[in-house]
């Protein structure tokens, strides 16, 4: 793999680890509300 | 994630080309009439669990649509219109979309069991499995009347949206889903009338490419009789309002009139299928209007 290849990998996977840190937090945001909402219902 | 599957694919795909997997486009539509399913039910719905509702139905859309590529890719690769997709173009290796559309499926459903009810995960269950064995993997490639089964995978949006607000399924989302399955068909044919070259390359057996041309435009004006009759029947059956009825009526009659100019003509070469298009283009606006239209009717008489 040239240097440039390695760069293009290497900003790839950055930038994959951002999306996924995104969702992994909105997903903890979503089961805490699910929660609440549960609880509201009696569920 | 793995890329030496595939000889083409040197570097790891790009988090958009994920994205591109779950079909984002084709998604709207299926949001949108699942939320109108979810709206339009009786029992109103915790605005947080009816948002995770309509997030699982996109999940489960995207999933699906990440498998249908998964399959396809060789089908995808000789097709213009999809040539450029993440594993066709050699973005991605085949095994990670896989893993995506497996992973996203289970998602989707474990999460709508647990924000909602079984019976809207079941049906959402049911939805993702039809899509992806009945129609993509067993009709698509084996018969002309692949889209005609298959439409109702995408039927199911507002049937799942009904089921998560109440726990059942009743006429009227019933009714809904007649709707789209029937809708489909002639929404499809009229895309593969102008895109058939594409199909007849890839050697998937459309009607066009299979039955001619002629067959396909009867097939059209055939195929909107029972799709108008089944759009007017919430109203008629007295489940929606005046406000439906009127749009049901209106949206049918011009649908109806653009399908009959397809039935009822030949193409010339180089005429470029000016009719074919705007009856694909307003088959689009059409479900857009006509689930609007109930949602507008539920919340102004609430029929």
């Amino acid at each position: 793999m040239t240097p440039e290849e390695e760069q293009v990998v290497r900003e790839r996977q950055r930038a994959r680890a951002k999306v996924m840190a995104w969702l992994l937090g909105a997903f903890v945001v979503l089961v805490f509300a699910i929660s609440i909402a549960k609880m509201q219902l009696g569920g | 994630m793995n890329t030496m599957t595939n000889p083409n694919v040197s570097l790891p795909a790009e988090w958009r080309d994920f994205l591109a997997l779950t079909k984002p486009k084709v998604m709207r539509l299926v949001v949108f009439t699942g939320l109108c399913g979810l709206l339009v039910a009786p029992q109103a719905i915790n605005p947080v669990l009816g948002f995770t509702a309509i997030l699982c139905i996109a999940l489960g859309a995207g999933a699906a649509g990440a498998l249908n590529q998964w399959y396809e890719s060789d089908l995808d690769s000789k097709m213009k219109r999809t040539a450029g997709r993440p594993l066709p173009a050699g973005r991605m290796d085949r095994q990670s979309a896989l893993h995506f559309g497996v992973g996203l499926a289970f998602f989707s459903v474990i999460l709508m069991e647990l924000a909602t009810n079984m019976v809207a995960a079941a049906v959402l269950s049911a939805s993702i499995l039809f899509y992806v064995f009945i129609y993509t993997i067993w009709l698509k490639r084996r018969t002309p009347q692949n889209i005609v089964i298959g439409g109702a995978a995408g039927a199911f949006p507002p049937v799942i949206g009904w089921a998560a607000a109440t726990g059942n399924v009743t006429l009227l989302p019933l009714l809904l889903f007649a709707i789209i399955f029937l809708w489909t068909p002639p929404h499809f044919w009229a895309l593969s009338l102008f895109v058939k070259s594409d199909y007849a390359n890839a050697g998937v057996p459309m009607l066009p490419v299979v039955a001619g041309e002629r067959v396909t435009r009867h097939q059209i004006g055939l195929y909107t009789i029972p799709m108008a009759a089944v759009a007017i029947a919430p109203w008629a059956l007295g489940l929606t309002g005046w406000v439906y009825g009127a749009a049901a009526i209106a949206l049918n009659a011009v649908f109806a009139a653009l399908a009959a100019r397809v039935s009822l003509r030949r193409s010339i070469p180089g005429d470029g299928m000016k009719p074919e298009k705007q009856l694909f283009a307003f088959s689009i606006l059409y479900l857009f209007l006509l689930f609007g239209a109930l949602v507008l009717d539920h919340w102004t008489i609430g029929a």
